[in-house]
C-alpha cells in the first residue's frame, strides 16, 4: 500500500488490513513515527502536538500485528505515566520525570496491539480548554493554525485530525476530551466514570477524571474503548463492565428518543454552532429519531459547582509536588521555603490559580458555603439526568459553545475560558458517558455534536453516533497535513 | 466575594505556594471574579439534599489485606532530587 492509501485508512481499517496480512511488519508504525517526528522537528512551523515521539517500535511490540488492534500505533496524552518515557502532565514541576511504571489503560492497549507512538501536548495538569497552558508551549489547530485545538487533550485531538497519529488517548475531567474533539473535527468519548482504570494517570480531580479515546470515527472509538475498560485492582473506583463493547453498525435511529435541554442548547451558544446543531437534529429526524424538549434545571449551575469541586480536589492531589520525591526542586533556606519556591517556579499560572481556589474553598469557614454546597448541586444534577432519561434515551447538545478560538483570545480572562466547558461539565458531574462527533462546519471550522446517555450505555451511544456520523458526512481529510 | 491581599497571602501559605509581589494583586482579582461566579450556587435551595462524593455506586471495593512486593527502594530513589541511598534528603525544617 502507498503512504497515501495507508493514511486514508481509519485505525479499525488498518487493524483489519493488518489481520489480513496486507501490511508489512511495522509499516504503519514507521509511517506515523516519521510524520509525528517531522511535526516535532518542525518546532514553531509544526502543530506542536507532541512532547515525545518514539525512536523505534517499542520492544515487545513485535507480534502486535497479530493482536486485536493490529499494531496500529497510539498517541497518548502526556499525563499517562509511561515507563522510562517522559511523563510530566505538561508541567515544569515534573521536568525530567521518567515513571517506573505504565498506566493501566496504556498497558492494556499495548498488550492488545496498539504500541506507544508518542506522548501528546496538553494543558498543564489538564487544567485548561485550549492547550495554551503547557510548559511545552501551545499546540495549534490543524484547521487554522492561528487557532487553538481546544483542551486539555488538545495535542491528542490535533494529532488525530492532522493525521499525525491514527488514534489517541486523552482524559476528560470537565470536557477535556469532548471539547478538543469538537474543535478539531474528530470523535471523542468520555466513558462512564469508573469504566477505565485511572491507575497511572497523573491526577487532576479524582472523582471526575476519566480516560477515553480520540479517533477519526465512531468505530475506531468503540474499538479502542473495548480494550481499555475493566476493573483494575489498582483503582478501587474502576468497575467491571456490564457488557462487552461491540463495534457499531446502526444506520438509522428508528425508535430512538433524543432530548434537547434548553438550558444547554440556546443561550450562550454561538449562532453558527447553534445553526449546525439544529441542522444535525433535522438529520436525526430524517433517520427516524424523535426529538423532544427536556429540562435539566440545575445544569446552568454545573459550571459553578465544577469550579469548586475540581480545584478543591486538585489542590489536594497537587500537594504531592513538593520537590522531595521527583521532578523539580528549587533550593530554599529551610524545608518550608524549599516547598513554596519549588511550587512557585514549577507550576504555571492557571495551575496556581486553581490550587488557590481549591485551597480557599476547602479552608476553615468556607468549606460548607463552597465545597459542601457544590457537592449538593452535584446530587441535583445527577437527579436531573436520571429524570430526563425516564423520558428520552439520550440527551443531545452542542459540545462547545463556539468553534475554535484564536490563540491568546481567552488567556487573560479565566472565566471566559471556563465557559468553554458549559455544555460538557454537567455530564462529568453526573458521571455519565458522552461522545462528541463532528457534525459540520461553521466559518470553515468544525462543530461538535454531543450525545450523552445513562451510565454504562456506551454500546448504545456508539450505535446512535454511528448512524448520525453516516448522515453528517463530515470530511475530516482536509485537515490532514 | 472580594478577596483581599491578606487573604491571598493566607491561602498561599496554606497551599505552600510562594507568590511574588507582582502576582498577588492579579491573583486577588482573578479569584474574586471566579468566586463571584461560583457564589451563584448560594441561590439554590439545597435543604435536605445529600452531598455526592461519587455518583456511580461502587460496591465490593474491598480486597484481602495481603502484603505484595512494591517497587525496590533504589528504583524510587532514582527519581528524587536528593537522596542518601536510604531515603530522601530535604533541607532542615529549621535552618
Amino acid at each position: 500500500m502507498s503512504a497515501d492509501d495507508l493514511l486514508a485508512l481509519t485505525a479499525a481499517q488498518a487493524a483489519e488490513a493488518s489481520a489480513r496480512g496486507e501490511l508489512a511488519r511495522d509499516e504503519l508504525f514507521e509511517l506515523y513515527r516519521e510524520r509525528a517526528f517531522a511535526d516535532r522537528a518542525a518546532g514553531a512551523a509544526g502543530l506542536n502536538c507532541f512532547t515525545w515521539v518514539a525512536e523505534d517500535v517499542p520492544a515487545g511490540a513485535g507480534g502486535a500485528e497479530r493482536a486485536p488492534l493490529g499494531g496500529v500505533p497510539l498517541a497518548v496524552k502526556d499525563l499517562f505515566c509511561t515507563r522510562g518515557v517522559p511523563s510530566q502532565s505538561g508541567s515544569r514541576i515534573l521536568e525530567g520525570y521518567l515513571p517506573p511504571y505504565t498506566a493501566h489503560a496504556v498497558e492494556r492497549l499495548a498488550d492488545a496491539g496498539a504500541p506507544l507512538l508518542a506522548k501528546t501536548n496538553q494543558d498543564e495538569f489538564a487544567m485548561g480548554s485550549s492547550t495554551e497552558n503547557s510548559a511545552f508551549g501551545p499546540s495549534l489547530n490543524p484547521w487554522d493554525r492561528e487557532r487553538v485545538p481546544g483542551g486539555s487533550s488538545g495535542g491528542s485531538a490535533a494529532a488525530v485530525a492532522a493525521g499525525l497519529a491514527p488514534w489517541a488517548l486523552g482524559t476528560d475531567t470537565g470536557g477535556s476530551i469532548r471539547q478538543p474533539a469538537a474543535l478539531c473535527g474528530v470523535v471523542g468519548l468520555k466513558p462512564t466514570y469508573g469504566a477505565v482504570s485511572r491507575y497511572g494517570m497523573i491526577a487532576f480531580a479524582s472523582s471526575l477524571d476519566q480516560a477515553g479515546p480520540l479517533t477519526r470515527d465512531v468505530r475506531d472509538c468503540a474499538l479502542l474503548l473495548a480494550h481499555m475498560v475493566g476493573r483494575d485492582p489498582c483503582d478501587a473506583t474502576s468497575l467491571e463492565p456490564r457488557e462487552e463493547i461491540a463495534l457499531p453498525s446502526a444506520e438509522d435511529l428508528e425508535g430512538i428518543r433524543f432530548g434537547v435541554p434548553e438550558e444547554l442548547a440556546a443561550e450562550g451558544i454561538e449562532d453558527g454552532v447553534l445553526a449546525s446543531f439544529r441542522a444535525s437534529l433535522e438529520r436525526a429526524r430524517e433517520l427516524g429519531a424523535e426529538v423532544h424538549d427536556v429540562h435539566l434545571p440545575h445544569a446552568p449551575h454545573a459550571l459553578s459547582a465544577y469550579y469548586v469541586l475540581a480545584p478543591a480536589e486538585a489542590s489536594s492531589n497537587l500537594a504531592r509536588f513538593d520537590g522531595v520525591r521527583y521532578g523539580l526542586r528549587v533550593d530554599g533556606r529551610d524545608l518550608l521555603d524549599m516547598y513554596t519556591r519549588t511550587r512557585h517556579d514549577g507550576f504555571g499560572r492557571e495551575v496556581k490559580r486553581r490550587i488557590m481556589l481549591g485551597t480557599y474553598a476547602l479552608s476553615s469557614g468556607y468549606y460548607d458555603a463552597y465545597y459542601g454546597r457544590a457537592q449538593r448541586v452535584r446530587t441535583k444534577i445527577a437527579d436531573d439526568f436520571r429524570e430526563a432519561f425516564e423520558l428520552v434515551d439520550f440527551i443531545v447538545t452542542p459540545t462547545a459553545p463556539s468553534v475554535a478560538f484564536r490563540l491568546g483570545e481567552k488567556t487573560a480572562d479565566p472565566l471566559a475560558m471556563y465557559l468553554n466547558d458549559y455544555c460538557t461539565v454537567p455530564m462529568s458531574l453526573a458521571g455519565i458517558p458522552a461522545i462528541s462527533i463532528p457534525c459540520g462546519l461553521s466559518e470553515g471550522l468544525p462543530v461538535g455534536f454531543q450525545i450523552a446517555g445513562p451510565a454504562f450505555s456506551e454500546n448504545r451511544l456508539f450505535e446512535v453516533a454511528h448512524a448520525l456520523e453516516g448522515s453528517f458526512e463530515f470530511d475530516g481529510a482536509q485537515a490532514r497535513v | 466575594m472580594a478577596i483581599d491581599r491578606a487573604e491571598v497571602l493566607h491561602v498561599a501559605r496554606l497551599a505552600r505556594l510562594a507568590l511574588s509581589e507582582e502576582e498577588i494583586e492579579p491573583m486577588a482579582r482573578e479569584l474574586s471574579a471566579v468566586l463571584d461566579h461560583v457564589a451563584r450556587i448560594a441561590e439554590l435551595d439545597l435543604e435536605g439534599v445529600a452531598p455526592s462524593t461519587h455518583v456511580i455506586e461502587v460496591t465490593g471495593a474491598l480486597r484481602p489485606d495481603e502484603p505484595v512486593p512494591s517497587f525496590p527502594r533504589e528504583v524510587i530513589l532514582e527519581h528524587a532530587p536528593e537522596v542518601d541511598g536510604e531515603g530522601f534528603l530535604v533541607p532542615s525544617p529549621q535552618a
